[in-house]
Formats: C-alpha cells, sequence, structure tokens
C-alpha cells in the first residue's frame, strides 16, 4: 500500500491532488488508471473503513447512547472522526455576529473526507440546472449543457453504483439504460406519505443513492469504463469484486466495512492504489501552490503535520480538490508577485459566490402509524424514495415568489433507538410511567417522521470568504473568514418548504411537532437553516466561458494558470437543489481526461 | 442493590485510562469529603476526543469516571425500576443497570450534559426531601404504593401544583433519560418493536400486514 511519509515523497509526479474526497478520489482515480503518477496529500490521518466502521454496534454501546458530542458532531457513530463544525487548532471566523449572516463549515479530516459519511444522495442535476441564468435571468450559466456532461454522470454512477429509477419527470435527468442499480422497496412511512402526497400533486419517486443493492457487474462495466484499457479493466473488475451488495443493514453515515456504498477510501481509492501509480501522503495540509519562472504551477508547499515541518512537494500538474472553501483558503494563501491577491485571482472573484443548499424542516407525529406490527425497516441505511421538485411552470410563471426550486427528503418508521427513544412523549401520555409508559412507548414508536426541504440558492454578492487578516490555525496557516446572505428568494422559499410540509402532514392526518432540534434555524421564527448546515457548500472559483467573469474553464482548468484545476465544488457557478457529490465526480472525470489529454500533447 | 463492581468489565486498555481519571477524580472527591452523601464530585475527566475507536464497545465508566454517590445510585436505580419494570421475561431498567448509564450522562464532560446533571442530582436530593416529608424516609426505603404516590404528583408537569414543579421538572428529565437507557438495550429495542440491525438477503419491504393497516395492501 502506498501509503507514504514525507522521505518516501518522490521528484517526478505528473499530478499533485490536493484531497482524498469525492473530488480528490474521482481525480486521482481517472488519473491513475490511464497511467499517470499521482501523489495525493490528505491532511487527515489514513483511514480504512473495512477495518475501522461500526457495522452493528448499537447505540447501546456508544458512551452517551451514541448522542452527539463536541467531539463526534453528528454522534458517537457517525464515520466522521477528526472533523466536524469544529476543528480543534483550525479555526474559520464569521465576519457578523448576526446568526443570519453566518456561516458555518463541517469539514473532516480523514481518508476519503466527507465521503465516509454522506448520505449518498446522487441526484443528476438537469438541463435548467446548468443554464439558470438563461431560464430566469439570475446568477450564472455553467459553460456546458447537460448533454455535454451527461456521460460523464453515466461513468461516475457506473463506477460508484448508484440504485434508482428513470422517471423521465422534468429536469430530472433518467441515466443511461443499465447504469443504475435497482431501487429497494419503498418503507411503510415512505409508502403512506407517497399516497397522501400524490393528490397534493407532489410525486414521490425512488430517490437515487450511491448503494449497491446487488453486486457490481465489474466485466461488464469496466470494458465500458476503461475502453482498449486491459490494466485498467482488470484492477476495475477486481476492485468491484471486492464489493458486496447491501445486506440491508446498519447506517450508511457510520461508512461501511463491506463496501456496499460509495466512499472515496473504498471505490475510489483501491483501484487507484492498485494501478501502482499513486501515492498518498496522509496528515499533510497543504499551504499554498508554488509557481516557476514562467508562471506555472510546480507544486505545493505543506505541513507534515506529524513533526510540524514545512515541506515541499513538485509535479507537473496541480490539482485542488480540498473541498470548495479549502481549495479557496489554498489560492488566496498563495501569493506572489504576479499573484498578489491569491493565485488565479487576477479577476478578484476567488472565494465569491459561495453558495450553501437552502435547508429547512419539521418533524410530524402520524397517527396511522402508530402500533404497526414489529418489522425490519432498516433498508438501505438511508432513503429510499424522495420527492423532486414540481412546481417548475408555475415557478417560471412567476407564481412563488422565489426563483427556484427544492427537493423533499423524507422518512422515520422504525429506526435503531438511540438517546431519546421513548422520550419526550408527555405530550402525547399525560406523564405516563411504569407499564402504562412502555405500552405507550410502543405505541408511538415509529410513528414519527421528518420532513426536509433542499432548495437551490442563488448566488450573491453578500456570500463570500476571504482570508481573516489576523486569525491562523496551528500550523500558521491564515484561515477563512466568511460573508454571509439569504436573500428573499431563500427565506421565501424555506417558508414555501414549511408550508408544504404542514400540508403533507395534515393530508396524512399528522401532528406537526415543529422543526426539528438539531436543526440551527437562523431565528427562532425563521425556518431557514444558518448557511453552511447542510454542507452543500459550493462555489468561491466558478467556471465559466469568460476569462473576466469566472476562475476557471469548463474543464475546471484555471484562466491563469493552464496546470492548475479544480476539481471540487469550487467550480460551480450555481448549486442546483440536486445534492452536488455525483456532479462534482463528474467534473472531476471529465477535467481528468482533459489533463491526460493536455499532459499528451505536451502542454505543460 | 448491586455495586460498582458488578459494571461491565473493561478491557485492560480503557481499565488503565478510567483508573487515571478515577484517581483524579477521588482527588476531588476527599478534599470534598465532608459533603460525600448528596454531592457527587464535579466531573473532572476529558472526553473521548475527536477519533476514538468506533467499532467497540463502551460501558459507562470506560471514557470517564461515574461520579453518583452509592445513595444517589440506590435512589437513581429504584426510579428507573418505576419508570420501567419488570415484565413478563423483560428486565426492569434497573436489571440493565440504565442508572449506570444516567450516571455517565451526568457525569460527562460535555456542555450538553451540564442542566441534566443540575436537574438529576438536585432533583434526586428533592425526591429524598419529599419523601422524608410525607413518610418520614429516603425515597429508597419507601413501599411501591407510597412511591407510586409521589410519582404520581410529578409525572406530568402541566398538571403539577407548584410546590412540585421543580419534582415534576426534575422527573420529566429522568424519565427520558430512563427510556433513552432502556430502550437502547438489546431487550428494550426489541421490547419496543425495533427487527433491525440484522443482516438480510433481500429487503421487501412492509410485511403483508403492515401494508393492510395501513390501507396499502
Amino acid at each position: 500500500m502506498p501509503i507514504i511519509t514525507p522521505a518516501q515523497v518522490k521528484s517526478d509526479y505528473d499530478v499533485i491532488v490536493v484531497g482524498s474526497g469525492a473530488a480528490g478520489g474521482q481525480t486521482a482515480y481517472t488519473l491513475t488508471m490511464e497511467g499517470a503518477k499521482v501523489l495525493m496529500l490528505e491532511a487527515g490521518r489514513d483511514y480504512d473503513p473495512v477495518q475501522e466502521t461500526p457495522m452493528f454496534q448499537t447505540n447501546g454501546q456508544a458512551p452517551l447512547r451514541g448522542a452527539a458530542t463536541p467531539d463526534k458532531h453528528m454522534g458517537f457513530h457517525d464515520a466522521t472522526v477528526d472533523g466536524g463544525w469544529q476543528v480543534p487548532g483550525e479555526p474559520y471566523t464569521n465576519a457578523s455576529d448576526d446568526p443570519a449572516k453566518q456561516f458555518e463549515w463541517w469539514r473532516a479530516r480523514m481518508m476519503g473526507g466527507r465521503t465516509n459519511h454522506w448520505a449518498r444522495h446522487s441526484l443528476r442535476n438537469g438541463p435548467y440546472d446548468f443554464k439558470p441564468y438563461s431560464r430566469d435571468g439570475l446568477g450564472f450559466d455553467w459553460p456546458f449543457t447537460y448533454d455535454e456532461i451527461a456521460p460523464w454522470y453515466d461513468k461516475a454512477e457506473m463506477l460508484i453504483g448508484v440504485y434508482g429509477e428513470n422517471e423521465g419527470l422534468e429536469n430530472t435527468p433518467d441515466s443511461s439504460p443499465g447504469v443504475l442499480q435497482p431501487p429497494p422497496a419503498p418503507r411503510a412511512c415512505e409508502l403512506l406519505a407517497r399516497k397522501h402526497m400524490a393528490p397534493l400533486g407532489i410525486p414521490v419517486i425512488p430517490i437515487h443513492r450511491a448503494v449497491l443493492t446487488q453486486r457490481q457487474d465489474g466485466e461488464r462495466l469496466s470494458k465500458i469504463l476503461h475502453p482498449g484499457n486491459a490494466k485498467a479493466q482488470r484492477i476495475l473488475a477486481q476492485a468491484m469484486s471486492e464489493r458486496a451488495a447491501c445486506f440491508w443493514a446498519t447506517p450508511c453515515g457510520r461508512g461501511c466495512a463491506i463496501r456496499a456504498t460509495y466512499q472515496s477510501t473504498t471505490v475510489h481509492l483501491p483501484p487507484a492504489l492498485a494501478t501502482g501509480n499513486l501515492d498518498i501522503l496522509p496528515n499533510a495540509m497543504v499551504r499554498e501552490v508554488t509557481l516557476n519562472a514562467r508562471g506555472l504551477a510546480d507544486g505545493v508547499i505543506y505541513i507534515d503535520k506529524t513533526t510540524g515541518t514545512e515541506q515541499r512537494a513538485k509535479a507537473r500538474v496541480v490539482v485542488l480538490g480540498a473541498s470548495s472553501c479549502e481549495s479557496v483558503r489554498v489560492l488566496l494563501n498563495s501569493k506572489s508577485a504576479r499573484f498578489p491577491q491569491g493565485l488565479a485571482n487576477t479577476t478578484g472573484l476567488v472565494g465569491r459566490y459561495i453558495t450553501d443548499t437552502v435547508g429547512a424542516s419539521m418533524g410530524a407525529q402520524i397517527p396511522t402509524l402508530e402500533n404497526l406490527p414489529p418489522h425490519n425497516e432498516d433498508g438501505a441505511g438511508g432513503l429510499h424514495v424522495y420527492a423532486p421538485w414540481w412546481l417548475y411552470k408555475e415557478q417560471l410563471r412567476g407564481d412563488l415568489g422565489f426563483a427556484r426550486g427544492y427537493h423533499i427528503e423524507f422518512g422515520g418508521g422504525r429506526t435503531m433507538p438511540g438517546m431519546g427513544a421513548g422520550a419526550g412523549l408527555e405530550r402525547f401520555t399525560r406523564g405516563s410511567y411504569g407499564l402504562k409508559m412502555k405500552e405507550d412507548a410502543r405505541r408511538y414508536y415509529g410513528s414519527f417522521m421528518f420532513f426536509s426541504g433542499r432548495g437551490e440558492m442563488v448566488p450573491n454578492e453578500g456570500s463570500f470568504c476571504e482570508l481573516d487578516p489576523a486569525v491562523k490555525d496551528k500550523w500558521g496557516i491564515p484561515v477563512l473568514r466568511f460573508h454571509w446572505h439569504w436573500s428573499d428568494h431563500e427565506i421565501r422559499q424555506a417558508q414555501h418548504m414549511e408550508k408544504t410540509f404542514t400540508q403533507i402532514i395534515g393530508a396524512m392526518g399528522g401532528r406537526v411537532l415543529g422543526p426539528n432540534a438539531s436543526r440551527r434555524r437562523v431565528s427562532p421564527d425563521a425556518p431557514i437553516e444558518k448557511g453552511g448546515r447542510i454542507i452543500h457548500e459550493v462555489g468561491g472559483a466558478i467556471m465559466g466561458s469568460d476569462p473576466k467573469k469566472s476562475v476557471t474553464n469548463q474543464w475546471c482548468q484555471t484562466w491563469d494558470v493552464p496546470n492548475l484545476y479544480m476539481t471540487d465544488g469550487a467550480t460551480f457557478p450555481s448549486n442546483a437543489d440536486k445534492n452536488p457529490t455525483i456532479t462534482i465526480m463528474a467534473l472531476a472525470w471529465r477535467a481528468g481526461e482533459h489533463m491526460l489529454a493536455e499532459m499528451k500533447k505536451g502542454t505543460f | 442493590m448491586s455495586s460498582r463492581d458488578s459494571l461491565p468489565r473493561l478491557d485492560r486498555r480503557t481499565a488503565l485510562k478510567w483508573m487515571l481519571t478515577a484517581t483524579a477524580a477521588i482527588a476531588v472527591t476527599d478534599r470534598a469529603a465532608a459533603a460525600a452523601k448528596h454531592h457527587a464530585a464535579e466531573p473532572v475527566a476529558k472526553g473521548y476526543g475527536t477519533d476514538p475507536l468506533l467499532n467497540q464497545e463502551y460501558p459507562p465508566g470506560a471514557f470517564w469516571p461515574l461520579t453518583m454517590t452509592d445513595h444517589q445510585r440506590r435512589t437513581a436505580a429504584v426510579l428507573c425500576a418505576l419508570i420501567i419494570p419488570v415484565e413478563g421475561d423483560i428486565p426492569s431498567a434497573a436489571d440493565l443497570k440504565v442508572h449506570d448509564f444516567i450516571d455517565e450522562w451526568i457525569s460527562s464532560p460535555y456542555p450538553d450534559q451540564k442542566d441534566d446533571r443540575e436537574t438529576v442530582l438536585s432533583g434526586l436530593a428533592w425526591i429524598d426531601r419529599e419523601a422524608n416529608a410525607r413518610f418520614g424516609t429516603d425515597f429508597a426505603d419507601l413501599t411501591h404504593e407510597q412511591r407510586c404516590a409521589i410519582a404520581d404528583d410529578l409525572c406530568h408537569a402541566p398538571d403539577a401544583k407548584p410546590a412540585h414543579a421543580e419534582g415534576a421538572r426534575f422527573f420529566a428529565k429522568f424519565r427520558d433519560l430512563t427510556t433513552s437507557g432502556f430502550f437502547t438495550t438489546p431487550q428494550g429495542m426489541h421490547d419496543l418493536g425495533y427487527r433491525g440491525n440484522m443482516p438480510l438477503a433481500e429487503f421487501k419491504g412492509p410485511p403483508p400486514e403492515v401494508l393492510a393497516r395501513l390501507g396499502l395492501a
């Protein structure tokens, strides 16, 4: 396993990839499978889900029954280690004290980054989502169409394995035949919600999630993904044969020791390592990208966290895939005579137009779901169905008062009991205790549901990051300072979400319980959550067709430095309600092929 | 009543860690020895850090020492058994050592549990004062009927008399901690109706009787 130390770093890499998550993992995969020599730098420790995932641990086996703490922000068994809303010694700041103007930043300092715990939702952007400015005059168009990127969505889905179905709905793209895995059967509460949402005109369809519901056909897929490349085909077929199908137990947020769900550490990195073309250096915190005399990137300076020393690495091409804001931070910290405001920032646009997903949520109690016969609802460890945005025509006519759509994630039912199990029932039980309380707990267990909206934010001038003029992290690296602004589009959209959830819950004969207590609303009377809380932050180095109005071109290649690429979400000029990860992979794959072609041509 | 010796066995590594932190806690307790009966030591330990081993079992006490006094612990166990008693073959919350979990909870070094620590420890003292005022003895020494007489006045906070308000707030919190502790044990999860955490060859969705009940058959 070429997990290396700084002393083992070689001098002849083709490409340095900063970050090991969806962007870094996909970029390194694409490059190494085609023969490029890659050094990957990860700021966190090495991490092996096969060895470390708590697959069948119950909450009763965890400290505090698995409750979230300042050390483990999403609960004890969440896959994230050394990460969360705050990382010790590595702060960030906000320019405002007003919660409505603040951004919260989830980071994971570990191999595979946030792919280890993400929800695995893999929704493609649709045709409208790549041309939002053309459609409604707001924000920015992407420099390509849906049809141009669709082949890379197919490739990413085939590689990582995504369940779902082709429904042919508006702006909710189908995958090519033979790409998707079969969706799992819906659970009781999902079926009940679907029945009552249909008369409201809200479609409920299988969600697309990166979980194998059957084993991958590695022989077939590897030939499609790597035509004419026998070595890559052999390696990928072998890697796919080492992944099991979901066995319908344990939440995906813990990671997956049987590799049924996608995470970079079990899907992208093993075949990339098997090529022999990848070295991975963990505990390497990249501070800046270095330039040669011709103004081309020639490597990076990083802090070896194990010793606290400054180190350098060199390559022909540098790729930032450290997560949108972290990659922006590296650019802003890479100051030189040629780029006094930071690398690739002659436009001053680096750090601008950061967007997160708009979030609002509501809890419900559904009497119809009380006292159901006990049965196993673990399923695929996440959602089986969802409601895509359904009001495109009304919105385009201007009927809604906000410009962009949202989808609804919902669920509940008979999940594994954790902290809070059987608790808070006083309002229903008039305070029973003893045997009556046990009877009540059994009655209400499984009758609670949540509804969460996930909506598109329009990029604005008030949501950006910059270097804090004073604060540095424990490695001496200047940190980011955030500015945030929710416009009326987002605020009204979140209000619409709440109204819709109230209608659905009413149609189901349920009781509205209010927002989920773990959610951070900007204020008690506003449904919208704080910026960053949905952990879909993108932008900060947006792509475009005009070098004066964007940081990269459509190949994620910075206009200023042609051998410097950004393959994470930083290049997103818009943030559709579709969760960004699968689009990051499609873009990274496409960018990787562009790098390979340029290197072959000898451009750099 | 069971003693601390009956705690689940710790492995050597965590036992050593526990002993180190426990030693520190004892030093603090010694200085406050006079208050030992009703005042537990303040938590002094650190948390489990940002990178604990996740695929391990951690019984209460594995990361930080439990801090209830023997008397508090005995009262807590009695309350656990009152809130979740034996039902057929299913043990009570006290049988499943849920009071150890509550001790772990209120002994936590994390900020989110600080308020609950105050609520629980002052509540345990409150309920003894109430038991002594009504029946002339500590809560743990009351008959079942006497305990129920007090609990009936506390169990629904909106109905509680002003004089019982603190006790009712405590009872609601203690009941929530007891249900959380109990329904996360293997017996409690099954009792609640959870049937998952079991590998399956296929996932078929709800069984026919569930679909029939929902009008979806």
